[in-house]
């Protein structure tokens, strides 16, 4: 059971906290010779696995790391493009390291935007009026909880799809929100969040809720 | 102050007297900082909009009161449920226009003026609660609700009681994501 992330978005959609909270995430790092049996391609400002998944090594992992230098997007450490690198026989045998890409803040300060208009977007398409926003967003990998409080604030939680008591997790989000944000007296409203005591109470109420388990706290 | 974590939600109790203790200070203060008495009427409703955007959430996360769909119905949550979560008080409420958007909140017991019996003459327009019209005004705003909050009746200037009176304005704009 776990929570894999918590995003909270101000009233003008812009995100003002966000936390990562599941495991650290498996690379798989190996030794490979001239050709390379797996395709990549670029997506994005990244190499990814395109075809040919083996040992560890999945469909949509990006490459991170070359002969231990760390890659910069398309290109590696000294600024050679990654594919053209990859190509020449002369640089094997190489070392690469895959594993999934982890999202930039960039990335998701627009996922957060772009998820604040599809949340307006849904309470218009209703067929009701005064309907809420989008509620829940299912998928097979997790289930996106969204709660938008009367002041326009959203607490946004990303959990596994078996997780219960998410809904309680919100409101306890709000409760640590209006408590160490709002009544901290350095912080301004709709300001990115930085307060520790924030992050702390807010790591607790999710191990709470993790440690409940899929029934829920209290049972 | 702050609640310790993961337990029972538990209001941690200080002294009343403290609080308003600190309140009298607060107005003494700003009497001293300023001549007229709008002056420190002004600041005291910005301090208390200061209060009000922040106390807002703190209420809506403590009470999960739906949201209201009318004046009189926000009016009545004002008087029968904030007022009594943070004052301990419970002032009546009467709704004083055809219109439907002006109302009076009637406290016939004020804690914030427990030690004070009446205004020295030298200030005697000064509105010495005028920090809960501040937090009303705000608390509205942030849940899209203007309104002018003053104080009709005050106790400690002679009149019978004491009334706060609401009147909500026209409702705030919809701006383009448009939020129900």
């Amino acid at each position: 059971m776990a929570i894999f992330s918590v995003y909270v978005v101000n009233k003008a959609g812009g995100l003002i906290y966000q936390l990562d909270h599941y495991a650290p995430r498996a690379d798989t790092e190996k030794t490979f010779s001239f050709p390379l049996d797996l395709v990549l391609r670029p997506h994005d400002e990244r190499v990814v696995v395109a075809f040919g998944q083996r040992d560890g090594i999945r469909v949509g992992h990006a490459v991170l790391a070359i002969n231990g230098a760390e890659v910069n997007g398309r290109f590696t450490a000294d600024g050679k493009d990654v594919l053209e690198f990859l190509n020449n026989p002369a640089n094997y045998p190489v070392s690469i390291r895959f594993g999934r890409h982890r999202l930039s803040s960039n990335e998701k300060l627009m996922l957060a935007s772009m998820f604040h208009s599809l949340f307006a977007i849904g309470s218009q398409l209703s067929p009701e009026v005064g309907s809420s926003g989008i509620e829940m967003l299912e998928t097979d990998t997790f289930k996106l909880h969204c709660f938008q409080t009367l002041t326009g604030i959203k607490f946004v939680v990303l959990a596994d799809p078996r997780q219960a008591g998410i809904d309680s997790l919100l409101r306890k989000i709000y409760e640590i929100y209006s408590d160490f944000a709002l009544k901290n007296p350095f912080y301004s409203l709709e300001m990115p969040i930085r307060c520790e005591l924030f992050d702390q109470n807010l790591k607790l109420a999710l191990e709470v809720a993790e440690k409940a388990g899929p029934f829920g706290p209290g049972s | 102050m702050s609640r310790p974590p993961g337990r029972k939600q538990e209001y941690h109790k200080i002294s009343r007297e403290l609080f308003v203790l600190t309140y009298g200070a607060l107005v003494a203060q700003l009497c001293k900082d300023y001549e007229k008495d709008e002056d420190v009427n002004t600041c005291l409703d910005r301090m208390g909009y200061g209060i009000g955007v922040r106390l807002i959430d703190d209420f809506l996360a403590r009470s999960s009161v739906k949201k209201c769909r009318s004046y009189s119905e926000t009016a009545d949550v004002i008087a029968q449920v904030a007022f009594k979560m943070y004052l301990g008080v419970t002032p009546s409420v009467s709704c004083s226009s055809a219109a439907g958007n002006e109302f009076s909140l009637i406290l016939d017991k004020n804690p914030l003026v427990d030690f004070v019996e009446e205004l020295p003459a030298e200030r005697a327009s000064l509105c010495y609660c005028n920090l809960l019209c501040g937090v009303i005004r705000g608390a509205l705003e942030m849940v899209h609700l203007a309104a002018e909050v003053t104080f009709l009746q005050d106790r400690l200037k002679g009149d019978a009681v004491t009334e706060i009176g609401i009147t909500f304005l026209r409702k705030a704009e919809d701006r383009k994501h448009k939020r129900n």
